[in-house]
């Protein structure tokens, strides 16, 4: 944590970057984001395990990015979307700096994101022991339990998208759900407006999740929105030799070949 | 009408609750859901939790639902037939376990569904709602009504407000309405006569952190401050902390149509969102998420309180607590409240 908040003051001393996007402590021994733009304000940079937000949905966000240079505390997950938001021309060396923490909670400074993505391809995207079991258990399901499962699980949601905020890749301007004239999707949040929302998320983040759980973290209800991003991951290792964001990659959903799988469609 | 004090048992809650399943209730209580407290229709007494410093969402739902089908249509050879809400359809609901400051939040919501226009749809589900508060003996580090005009005993809005007098001990019953003497006279033998009893006692302290007097003067001047930027470089831009709270009524309407028929909805919406000020032309008003954040303040600290003579924010802490980003409200319009500029 020193060592972080050394760098992050020689930074801002030395107008390497203008803001230091990290942690501070929060309400009722929760983290959250601060933007620090002040050398005299990098004591407040935290890191511990509580720490699990990902920062890299701010480098998107206008407001933080029209600031000018940015360096960003970055876990593992946070590094992963890093690099696909650098392959879908989000950020790129000019506009960031990665400062990053190793699973071992140590400072890893970067000099471009190439070194980054190099750090990233160390690991393998591996999902947990107890959405592995969850979400076997829902493949075992017939497909009526598992479609009540599902229409029982969604019910609450009430489309406050905070969990479309809180993810690094929902960064479009205008979410397909937003349109009205015509309708893609149905707007209210009902049975049919919520499945639907909720297919369509997921489909979009299929070869782009990067399995960090912001918006099941995020969701004020708790719905476990995550198991289908999951699960996306797993068809995306199984049929198509797995995903590992890549600053030049070939995008699984936008890239076709004449011998990719199709015995996955129902 | 004089509030009528009775003692009711711990244990005679459960036969309330049987009678007025009896009377024909629909009974909404807080209820356990993926970890979280939420309102839900109670058919038996032990889906009610007690254990709950306040439900994740407030009970707005009862008057202003989420998703409302305001009218539905069909086409035929005859021509069209139109179908608005029946008032018939609509059932008579008993709301149980609401905190104090959920229970004066009906009242602010009122003020906006009446403020000119008289929203039918909304009247006339609130006619049928009868509101059992519960005081708090327990806070936490969001809540703070007592800054806001409320507090944890506060009778206003309740019906009935049930206050209980130490742990596991029996309750205060504090009959406010008419509606609420219609619930007594339901199981009249379990209202006993009360004692002398220190209700104040029983209710947690929740210490006043700003004047919401001053905040409301603040703001007269307060617009183009920088603090808006400062505070919400961290707002991710949801609809969380609106959905979540027992004040906010901005709705959008929807039409579903499929072929010959269709359907009108009402649905939640937020000033938090990018879309909710975007013209048909491409401009936005509110371009920027600070823009956003201080219409939000500004509507329930200086909007409301000028226009309605109600502040809208109840104090009930929900949107922090809600708000995946961690923007305490709490703390910024403290913030606010100190701020030089
Ligand atoms: S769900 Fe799809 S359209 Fe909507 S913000 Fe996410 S990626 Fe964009
Ligand atoms: S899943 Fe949760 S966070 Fe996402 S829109 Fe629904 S209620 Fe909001
Ligand atoms: S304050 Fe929090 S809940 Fe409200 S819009 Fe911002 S991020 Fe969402
Ligand atoms: S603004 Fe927040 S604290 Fe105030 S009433 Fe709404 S949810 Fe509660």
């Amino acid at each position: 944590m020193d060592d972080l908040r050394k760098r992050a003051k020689e930074l801002l001393e030395a107008s390497a970057v203008k803001v230091v996007i990290g942690y501070e402590n929060g309400t009722e021994n929760k983290t959250r984001a601060i933007f620090v733009e002040k050398p005299e304000d990098t004591g407040k940079l935290i890191f511990d395990s509580r720490c699990i937000m990902n920062l890299a949905s701010y480098l998107t966000k206008h407001e933080v990015k029209n600031k000018g240079k940015m360096a960003v505390t970055a876990t593992l997950p946070v590094m992963r979307a890093i690099i696909q938001l650098a392959s879908e021309f989000q950020v790129n060396d000019s506009n960031l700096l990665v400062l990053g923490i190793t699973p071992e909670s140590k400072l890893i400074e970067f000099k471009d994101l190439a070194e980054v993505e190099s750090f990233v391809h160390k690991y393998q995207i591996e999902i947990d022991v107890r959405n592995k079991e969850m979400l076997d258990k829902i493949d075992k399901m017939p497909a009526s339990e598992r479609w009540n499962f599902w229409i029982k699980e969604l019910a609450p949601c009430f489309k406050c998208y905070a969990c479309r905020a809180a993810c690094p890749m929902c960064y479009c301007h205008r979410c397909t759900v937003d349109f009205n004239q015509p309708q893609w999707i149905p707007v209210p949040s009902h049975e049919l407006g919520n499945l639907e929302w909720h297919i369509m998320r997921a489909v979009h983040l299929a070869g782009r999740c990067v399995d960090c759980d912001a918006c099941y973290n995020a969701c004020p209800l708790a719905i476990p929105l995550n198991l289908l991003t999951k699960r996306m991951l797993i068809d995306a290792k199984e049929h198509f030799g797995g995903y590992q964001p890549a600053i030049k990659a070939e995008h699984l959903m936008s890239t076709y070949k004449p011998d990719d799988k199709e015995n996955f469609i129902l | 009408m004089n509030s009528d004090r009775r003692l009711i048992r711990k244990d005679s809650l459960e036969k309330l609750f049987k009678a007025l399943k009896q009377n024909n209730k629909t009974i909404i209580g807080p209820a356990l859901q993926n970890g979280k407290i939420s309102y839900k229709i109670s058919n038996n007494y032990s889906e009610i939790t007690s254990d709950y410093i306040q439900t994740t969402q407030s009970s707005k739902e009862i008057a202003f639902p989420r998703t409302e089908k305001i009218l539905a249509y069909s086409k035929n050879a005859e021509g069209m037939s139109v179908k608005g809400i029946d008032i018939k359809d609509i059932p008579e609901i008993v709301l149980w376990g609401v905190r104090p400051c959920d229970a004066i939040g009906i009242g602010e919501l009122s003020a906006i569904f009446n403020w000119d226009y008289k929203d039918e749809i909304f009247n006339n589900r609130l006619s049928k709602v009868t509101v059992l508060g519960f005081s708090c003996s327990k806070a936490d580090e969001y809540c703070f009504c007592t800054s806001v005009g409320g507090n944890p005993g506060n009778t206003e809005g309740s019906d009935i407000l049930f206050t209980q007098l130490g742990e596991n001990g029996d309750y205060l019953a504090e009959i406010l309405t008419e509606k609420g003497s219609l619930i007594v006279s339901m199981a009249e033998a379990l209202f006993e006569r009360a004692g002398k009893v220190e209700k104040e006692k029983f209710l947690v302290d929740v210490p006043v952190r700003f004047n919401h007097e001053d905040v409301r003067n603040k703001l007269t001047t307060f617009f183009e401050s920088g603090e808006w930027v400062q505070q919400s470089l961290k707002c991710l831009g949801c609809g969380a902390c609106a959905y979540v709270c027992p004040t906010c009524a901005c709705f959008d309407i929807q039409d579903e149509a499929h072929g010959k028929s269709g359907s009108r909805v009402r649905c939640w919406d937020s000033c938090g969102f990018s879309l909710f000020t975007l013209h048909t032309s491409g401009h936005n008003p509110r371009e920027v998420q600070s823009q956003r954040w201080r219409q939000r303040i500004m509507h329930k600290f200086s909007y409301m309180p000028d226009r309605l003579s109600v502040f809208g924010c109840t104090g009930c802490g929900r949107c922090s607590r809600a708000c995946p980003a961690d923007m305490n409200i709490l703390e910024h319009l403290i913030s606010i409240q100190e701020a030089t500029v």
